[in-house]
C-alpha cells in the first residue's frame, strides 16, 4: 500500500498504515547502514549500543512513570504520600547514569581516534566544495593531475525546476533511487586503498558526505581538513552535501565509484589521455563555432544555476549576462577577469582554479555570443596568457 | 517623606489607564507579562506558518511551491522567529505574570524598563520580517548565520543584524530585571532556598541570558563589519577562519538552548506536585542539577562543530562534556517521576500537558545524547535526525510547558475557568500529531536525508508526506489552543482563588484574577 | 491602602520607554539605509540619534525627580545598583567576544594558516607561501603592507591616562562621602579631561595608523581587532566621559549627598569597567 490511498485518513492511521506498508518497512529506510568501511561499521555498531541503552532507561523511567499513573491515580482513592527526599536514591540516579555514560565513552573514543588517523595513506584526493558543485584533484600517485568537476547530472537538473518532475511516481520510474543523487563526473576511487582526502571550500562552507563511507566532512574556505577511507566493495556510493550553502545546497550531490584497483587503473588511463588531449588543446587555436559549442556545455554546467540558462540571471543577486556590457564589446579583458578572479565577498567565485584554459576560453566566447551578445571571440592562449 | 507618600498614594488609586494608552505605557508587571505573552503567541502563529509552508513543500518530492532560495528564508526565519520572538518572550511573559506573585514583591524591580523590554520586540520583528520585501529577499543562511554565506544576504542584510541587536538588547534588559527582582524583591522570609523553583529556573536563566545575548551582539556584528567594512573576521586570505564564527556563535548558541528549557523545567516543577497532590521530590537537587546544567552549558558549545575539523583533543573534550549533562537532566526527569510515584494524580490539561513533556522532552535528550557522541554525530550531523531532537525538546519541550503554563496559570490570570473538554482534545490530537510529525524524521536523518534541503530523492517521500500530515494536524489543532484561550478571556465559569485542589505557593494566596498589584502589603511567609 | 515611606515606588504609566523603543528603531533604519549606500540614512540615523538623546534627557530627568522628591527607598536603590551591576557584566561579556576573536586569531587560525598543528595541509595545499606570524593581516595580504601600532609611545601614555582617571575618580569619591562638594566636583572634572585627552590621543593614534603606518580596519585580522576593540572601548569611554561631565554638574547642583549617590557610584563602576578593559586592551593588543 502507498501512501496516497491514505492520505485521507489522520495522521496516526496513516502511519499504522505505513508502517505496514511495504516501502516503510525496509529497513535501510529506518536506520543507519553500515556501509562499506571499518570505519562505517564501528560508527553503526556505536550507533545501535547507544540506541538500545537509551530505549533500555526509556522503558525503566516511562515504565515507572506509567505505572505510578495507573496506580497512583486519585480516581482510584490514592492517597497522596508525603515523602519528598531520599539522599540515597538520588545519589543511585546520579552514580548509574555516570557509570552507563563512562561505558559509552570509551568505544566512542576509540572509533574517533581511529577515524582521525590519516597517516599513511596510499593516495590523496583534494576535494573542493563549490556553489554548487564539486571538483576533485588527485594529487598523488599514478593519478596525480586529474582533475574533475563533479555537477548534478542534467536529467535531474531538468526534473527539479518548479513544477517540471510530476508526480512521485513520474520521478521513480524516470530516476528510481537516485533522483538528485546523480552527478556527470563521479570520484573514482580504487578499492582496499587507504584514500586521504584533503577537503576545502571555494567560496562558502560545504560539507562532503557519503553515508557508506560512515562519515562527513566540512570544506571550509582558507582551511584543509583531512579525511580518508578504505572501500572494501566495489560499487557505487552516493551521498551530498551536508551543509547549507545558498540556494542550490539540495542539489549537490556526490557519487563515489569505487572500483577494483585493476578497473581504477584502467580508469586513469583514460582519465590521463583526456588530460593530454585537453592541454594540447589549449595551445591549438579554436574555431569561434567549437568554442561556443563547448562553451555552452560548461555553461550550463558551472553557471546556469546563477546566471540562468537564458543569460537572464536573477537580478539583484545574480546579474544578467545577457546584454550586459561586460560581455559585449570589443575588450574582452574585464570579462576575462571576472571568471578568473571572480567577485570577492559575492557568490561569483574565482574560476581561473576551477576551469581549465579550453574551458574558460569557451565559457567566455559562449557568453559572448549567446542570447544576442556581439562580443567576439577568446582564444585558450589568452587565458593561459592572462594566468 | 510625607510628600512622597503622597504622590505614591495617588498613583496606586488610579488603576489601569484606559484604552491604548495603557497598553503602551504600563509599567505594571501584569499588563506587560500580558503583552509578552499575546506577542509570543503571535510570533508563534507566524513562525507557525513558516513551518507549513515548509512542510507543504516537503510534502512530495520534486519543486512544488517556492524556489529554493525562498524555502532557505522560511527556515532560517521560521526558527529566528520561533526562538527570538515565540518562545523567550513566552517565557519573559510567564515570568513577569508570575514571578512577582510568586515571591510576594508589589511588582518587577524595574518597572519602567521592564516596559521598554517589551516594546522593543514588536519593532525588532517588523525589521526581521521586512526583509522580505527587500532585494535579495530575507535571511537564507539558516538561523546559525554562518558565514561566509550569511554575507551573501541582499539589502535586507543590515536589517537583518539590527533586528538581532534589538531583540538581544530587550532580552538583556528583561533578563537583569528578573534577576534583580529575584534578589531583591522578595518578601521578607521567602528565602533563596524556600523559592518556587520556576523562580529558580528563571534565575539562572537570566543569568545565561546576560552572559550570552552580548556574545551574540558581538558575533553579528562582526558579521557586519566583515560584509561592509572590510574586516577579516571570518575570512581565512585575512587571518581569519569562518569557524571562528561557528564557536563564537554557538559559545552564545548552546547556552540558549537551555535558556530555551530552563524556565520549561521550573513550570513542569511546579505542575507536577499539584496534580500529584504531594510535594516536589528533591527540591534542592533539582536547585542543584539546574545550576550544573548552567554551567556545564558554557563548555559544550562546539558539539554542534564535531564536522569543522577540530583538533581530536577538542572533540573528545566536548564529547565528554555534553554526555555530562545527561547527569543533572536525568536527576530532574528522575525527581518528576518520584513526585508522581505515590501521589493520589489527576490529570486535568496541565498535568497532562506535564507528562507529554517529561516523556517527549527525555526522546528529544536520548537523541541529544546520541549525538553527542562525537564519531557517530558525523552520520547525524546535518541530517533531518538532528531536525528530529531538537523538534522534541523545542515543541513538546518548550512549548508543551508554554501550553501547560497556559492552562495552569489561566484560571489565575483570567478569573475565569478554561474549558476543560477542549483543552483535553487539544493535549490529545497535539500529542499524537507532533509524533507523527516528528518521530519519523529520525528514520529520515538516519536513512540519509539531510536538513535544509527542499527536494529530496523519492525513496524519502513517504515518511515525508506522513510528517507533513503530522504537522498539518498539529498546525490545525494549536487553533483550538487559540479558540481556547479566547473562549477563557471572553467568558467562562468563576474560577476559585486556589483554582487547583493540590496548589501551593503565593500566588495562589491572591484573588482569581489578582488585584493590580499584587503584593502592596508584603506577605509573610512561613 | 496605607503607605509607609518603606514602599517600594512603582512608578505609573510613562510614555519614555515607548518613546525609546522607536528612537532606536529610527536609529536602526537610519544605520542600515546608510550603510546599504542610501541617500537618507544618515539623516535618518542623526533623526533617531537625537531622538535617543531627548528620550534619555525625558527619561533620567523624571528618575533624578523622583530621585529628589525621595520616592525611592533603600530597596528602590539597591535595585538600581544591581541593575547597573549586571549591565556592566553584560558589557564584560560583549568585549568578551572580541577579545576571544582575538585569542582565536592569535592561538589558532594564524598558526593553523601557516602550517603548525592541524594546519599542515592548509599551509602546504592552500597558502604555501604564508610565513609571517602576528601581527599579520594574512596569507591574502588584506588591506596590503602595514606597520602594527608599538605598546610603548601613545598607548603607554594612554594607559597612564586612563590609570590616573581611575584615582582621581576615587578621590572624588571620598571627598563626596566627607561632604566635600566642591573637591568632588574638581575630581570629577579631572577625571572628565583625563578621559577628555585620552580620546584625543586616541583619535591621533587613529590618524598616524591610517596615514602613517597603513594600519586600517581593512588591515586584515590584525587591523581588524585591533581596531574593533580600541574602538569600541573608546567609545565606552566617550559615553563613560559624558557620564562624567553630566554627574559633575549633578555634584554640582547638589543632587548627591554623603551616604545617597547612586548615579555617581554607578558612573565610577562604569568607568573602572573601562579602566580595566583598556588594561586587557593594553597588554593583549599593543604589549603581546
Ligand atoms: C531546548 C533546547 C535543547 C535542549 C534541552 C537540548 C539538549 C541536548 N542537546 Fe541539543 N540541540 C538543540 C536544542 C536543544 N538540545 C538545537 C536547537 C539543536 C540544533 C541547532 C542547529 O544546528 O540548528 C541541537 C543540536 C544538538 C547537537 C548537535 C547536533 C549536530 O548538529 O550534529 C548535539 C550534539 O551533541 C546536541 C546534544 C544535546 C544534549 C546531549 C542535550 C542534553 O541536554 C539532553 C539531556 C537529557 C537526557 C539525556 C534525557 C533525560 C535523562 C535521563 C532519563 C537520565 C539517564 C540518561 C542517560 C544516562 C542516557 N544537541
Ligand atoms: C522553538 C522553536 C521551534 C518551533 C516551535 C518549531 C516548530 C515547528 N517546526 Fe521548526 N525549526 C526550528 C525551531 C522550531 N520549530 C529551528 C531552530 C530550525 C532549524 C532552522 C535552520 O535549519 O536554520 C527548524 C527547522 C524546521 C524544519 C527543517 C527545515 C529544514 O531543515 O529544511 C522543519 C521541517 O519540517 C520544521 C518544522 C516545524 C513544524 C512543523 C513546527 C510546528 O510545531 C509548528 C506548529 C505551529 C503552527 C503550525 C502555527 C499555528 C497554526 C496556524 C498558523 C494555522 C494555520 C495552519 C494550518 C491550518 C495547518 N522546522
Ligand atoms: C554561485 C553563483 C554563481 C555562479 C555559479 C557563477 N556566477 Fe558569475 N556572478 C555571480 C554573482 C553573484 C555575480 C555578481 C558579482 C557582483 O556583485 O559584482 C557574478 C558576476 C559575473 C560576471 C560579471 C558580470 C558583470 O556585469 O559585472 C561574469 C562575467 C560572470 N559572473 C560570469 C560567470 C561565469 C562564466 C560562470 C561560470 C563559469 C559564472 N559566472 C558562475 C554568481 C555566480
Ligand atoms: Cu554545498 Cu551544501
Ligand atoms: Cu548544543
Amino acid at each position: 500500500m502507498r501512501v496516497r490511498g491514505s492520505v485521507a485518513g489522520t495522521g496516526l492511521s496513516a502511519v499504522l498504515a505505513l508502517a505496514a506498508g511495504s516501502a516503510l518497512a525496509d529497513w535501510s529506510l529506518l536506520n543507519m547502514r553500515d556501509g562499506v568501511t571499518s570505519t562505517s561499521r564501528a560508527v553503526h555498531d556505536l550507533h545501535m549500543i547507544i540506541l538500545w541503552v537509551c530505549v533500555v532507561i526509556g522503558i525503566v523511567v516511562f515504565g515507572a512513570m506509567i505505572y505510578a499513573m495507573l496506580r497512583h491515580r486519585k480516581s482510584k482513592g490514592a492517597v497522596a504520600a508525603q515523602f519528598h527526599e531520599s539522599t540515597a536514591m538520588e545519589v543511585i540516579w546520579t552514580i548509574i547514569p555516570i557509570v552507563i555514560l563512562v561505558s559509552m565513552a570509551i568505544p566512542a573514543t576509540k572509533t574517533l581516534l581511529a577515524m582521525e588517523d590519516t597517516s599513511k595513506a596510499d593516495m590523496s584526493i583534494k576535494i573542493t566544495g563549490i556553489q554548487w558543485k564539486w571538483k576533485y584533484d588527485y594529487i598523488d600517485g599514478e593519478a596525480a593531475g586529474i582533475s574533475l568537476i563533479s555537477s548534478l547530472h542534467p536529467d535531474h537538473n531538468a526534473a527539479r525546476l518548479r513544477g517540471a518532475s510530476g508526480s512521485v511516481e513520474n520521478l521513480r520510474e524516470q530516476f528510481g533511487d537516485t533522483y538528485l543523487r546523480e552527478v556527470d563526473n563521479p570520484l573514482v576511487i580504487p578499492t582496499g586503498q587507504k584514500v586521504r582526502f584533503l577537503l576545502t571550500g571555494a567560496d562558502v562552507i560545504h560539507s562532503w558526505w557519503v553515508p557508506d563511507l560512515g562519515w562527513k566532512k566540512d570544506a571550509i574556505p582558507g582551511f584543509v581538513n583531512e579525511s580518508w577511507t578504505r572501500v572494501d566493495k566495489p560499487g557505487v556510493y552516493r551521498g551530498k552535501c551536508a551543509e547549507l550553502c545558498g540556494k542550490d545546497h539540495g542539489f549537490m550531490p556526490i557519487v563515489v565509484v569505487a572500483m577494483a584497483p585493476d578497473d581504477y587503473k584502467a580508469w586513469v588511463v583514460r582519465q590521463k589521455a583526456h588530460v593530454a588531449q585537453a592541454a594540447a588543446a589549449a595551445d591549438r587555436v579554436w574555431s569561434k563555432e567549437d568554442l561556443i559549442a563547448r562553451g555552452q556545455d560548461v555553461y550550463r554546467t558551472n553557471c546556469a544555476a546563477c546566471h540562468q540558462p537564458n543569460g537572464q540571471g536573477l537580478p539583484p543577486a545574480f546579474p544578467a549576462l545577457a546584454g550586459s556590457p561586460i560581455s559585449n564589446g570589443s575588450d574582452a579583458s574585464q570579462h576575462v577577469e571576472a571568471v578568473m578572479s571572480g567577485r570577492p565577498g559575492t557568490a561569483m567565485a574565482a574560476y581561473k582554479g576551477l576551469l581549465n584554459d579550453v574551458d574558460l576560453a569557451a565559457v567566455i566566447t559562449y557568453e559572448r555570443n549567446a542570447w544576442g551578445n556581439s562580443g567576439g571571440v577568446v582564444q585558450p592562449a589568452e587565458i593561459k596568457a592572462a594566468r | 517623606m510625607s510628600m512622597a507618600t503622597a504622590t505614591h498614594d495617588a498613583d496606586h488609586d488610579h488603576g489601569p489607564a484606559k484604552g491604548l494608552k495603557r497598553w503602551i505605557t504600563t509599567t505594571n508587571h501584569k499588563d506587560i507579562g500580558t503583552l509578552y505573552l499575546v506577542f509570543a503567541l503571535t510570533m508563534f502563529f507566524i513562525g507557525g506558518a513558516m513551518a507549513m509552508v515548509i512542510r507543504a513543500e516537503l510534502f512530495q518530492p520534486g519543486m512544488q511551491l517556492v524556489d529554493p532560495q525562498f524555502f532557505n528564508s522560511m527556515i532560517t526565519v521560521h526558527a529566528l522567529v520561533m526562538i527570538f520572538g515565540a518562545v523567550m518572550p513566552a517565557f519573559t511573559g510567564l515570568a513577569n505574570w508570575l514571578i512577582p506573585m510568586m515571591i510576594g514583591a508589589p511588582d518587577m524591580a524595574l518597572p519602567r524598563m521592564n516596559n521598554l523590554s517589551f516594546w522593543i520586540l514588536p519593532f525588532a520583528f517588523t525589521l526581521l520580517l521586512s526583509t522580505f520585501f527587500m532585494e535579495g529577499g530575507g535571511p537564507a543562511g539558516g538561523w546559525t548565520l554562518y558565514p561566509p554565506l550569511s554575507l551573501q544576504m541582499g539589502e535586507g542584510f543590515p536589517f537583518m543584524i539590527f533586528a538581532i541587536h534589538l531583540a538581544g538588547i530587550s532580552s538583556i534588559m528583561g533578563s537583569i530585571n528578573v534577576i534583580v527582582t529575584i534578589l531583591n524583591m522578595r518578601a521578607p522570609g521567602m528565602t533563596l532556598m524556600k523559592m518556587p523553583l520556576f523562580v529558580w529556573t528563571w534565575l539562572i536563566t537570566a543569568y545565561l541570558l546576560i552572559a550570552t545575548m552580548p556574545v551574540l551582539a558581538g558575533a553579528v556584528t562582526m558579521l557586519l563589519t566583515d560584509k561592509f567594512a572590510g574586516t577579516s573576521f571570518f575570512n581565512a586570505a585575512g587571518g581569519g577562519d569562518p569557524v571562528m564564527y561557528q564557536h563564537i556563535f554557538w559559545f552564545f548558541g548552546h547556552p540558549e538552548v537551555y535558556i530555551l528549557i530552563l524556565p520549561a523545567f521550573g513550570i513542569i516543577s511546579a505542575i507536577v506536585p499539584t496534580f500529584a497532590r504531594k510535594p516536589l521530590f528533591g527540591y534542592s537537587s533539582m536547585v542543584y542539577a539546574t545550576t550544573s546544567i548552567a554551567f556545564l552549558s558554557f563548555i559544550v558549545w562546539a558539539h554542534h562543530m564535531f564536522t569543522v575539523g577540530m583538533p581530536v583533543v577538542g572533540e573528545l573534550f566536548f564529547m565528554y562534556a555534553t554526555m555530562m549533562i545527561a547527569v543533572p537532566t536525568g536527576v530532574k526527569v528522575f525527581n518528576w517521576v518520584s513526585t508522581m510515584w505515590k501521589g493520589a494524580m489527576s490529570f486535568e490539561t496541565p498535568m497532562l500537558f506535564a507528562i507529554g513533556f517529561i516523556m517527549m522532552f527525555t526522546i528529544g535528550g536520548f537523541s541529544g545524547l546520541m549525538l553527542a557522541i562525537a564519531p557517530a554525530d558525523f552520520q547525524y550531523h546535518d541530517t533531518y535526525f538532528v531536525v528530529a531532537h531538537f523538534h522534541y525538546v523545542l515543541v513538546t519541550g518548550a512549548i508543551y510547558s508554554i501550553m501547560a503554563a497556559t492552562y495552569y496559570w489561566l484560571p489565575k490570570w483570567t478569573g475565569k475557568m478554561y474549558d476543560e473538554r477542549l483543552g483535553k482534545i487539544h493535549f490529545w490530537v497535539s500529542t499524537l500529531s507532533v509524533n507523527v510529525l516528528f518521530f519519523p524524521q529520525h528514520f529520515l536523518g538516519l536513512a540519509g536525508m539531510p536538513r535544509r534541503i527542499p527536494d529530496y530523492s523519492v525513496q524519502f517521500a513517504d515518511w515525508n508526506m506522513v510528517s507533513s500530515i503530522g504537522g498539518f494536524v498539529f498546525g490545525a489543532s494549536q487553533l483550538l489552543f487559540l479558540w481556547v484561550v479566547i473562549k477563557t478571556v471572553r467568558g467562562g465559569k468563576k474560577a476559585t482563588d486556589r483554582v487547583w485542589e493540590g496548589a501551593n505557593g503565593l500566588e495562589w494566596t491572591l484573588s482569581s484574577p489578582p488585584p493590580y498589584h499584587s503584593f502592596s502589603e508584603a506577605p509573610v511567609i512561613k | 491602602m496605607t503607605h509607609t515611606a518603606n514602599d517600594y515606588y512603582v512608578p505609573h504609566g510613562s510614555y519614555w520607554p515607548i518613546v525609546a523603543a522607536i528612537a532606536m528603531f529610527i536609529t536602526v533604519i537610519g544605520a542600515a539605509l546608510w550603510i546599504n549606500g542610501e541617500l537618507n540614512g544618515r539623516l535618518v540615523l542623526f533623526i533617531g540619534l537625537g531622538l535617543v538623546a531627548f528620550m534619555m534627557f525625558g527619561w533620567f530627568g523624571t528618575v533624578i525627580r523622583e530621585n529628589l522628591k525621595g520616592v525611592y527607598n533603600d530597596q528602590v536603590d539597591r535595585s538600581f545598583r544591581q541593575g547597573m551591576m549586571w549591565f556592566i557584566f553584560s558589557e564584560a561579556m560583549f568585549f568578551a567576544a572580541f577579545f576571544g576573536a582575538l585569542f582565536y586569531a592569535r592561538v589558532l587560525s594564524v598558526p593553523w594558516l601557516l602550517g603548525m598543528d592541524s594546519g599542515f595541509s592548509t599551509h602546504e595545499v592552500l597558502w604555501p607561501g604564508f610565513s609571517e606570524a602576528w601581527p599579520t593581516n594574512g596569507p591574502g595580504d588584506v588591506g596590503g603592507e602595514f606597520r602594527p601600532m608599538g605598546p610603548w609611545g601613545l598607548p603607554a601614555l594612554n594607559t597612564l591616562l586612563l590609570l590616573s582617571s581611575g584615582v582621581t575618580i576615587t578621590l572624588s569619591h571620598w571627598a563626596l562621602k566627607a561632604g566635600d562638594r566642591g573637591r568632588s566636583v574638581l575630581w570629577l572634572i579631572v577625571t572628565a579631561l583625563l578621559g577628555a585627552s585620552f580620546l584625543g590621543l586616541q583619535a591621533y593614534e587613529y590618524i598616524h595608523a591610517y596615514t602613517e603606518l597603513d594600519l586600517t580596519l581593512a588591515s586584515g585580522i590584525y587591523g581588524s581587532t585591533f581596531f574593533m576593540l580600541t574602538g569600541f572601548h573608546g567609545m565606552h569611554v566617550t559615553i563613560g566621559t559624558v557620564m562624567l561631565i553630566v554627574i559633575a554638574l549633578r555634584t554640582a547642583k547638589g543632587h548627591f549627598t554623603a551616604d545617597n549617590h547612586f548615579a555617581f557610584e554607578g558612573v565610577a563602576w562604569y568607568w573602572h569597567f573601562v579602566d580595566v578593559v583598556w588594561l586587557g586592551l593594553f597588554i593583549f593588543v599593543y604589549v603581546l
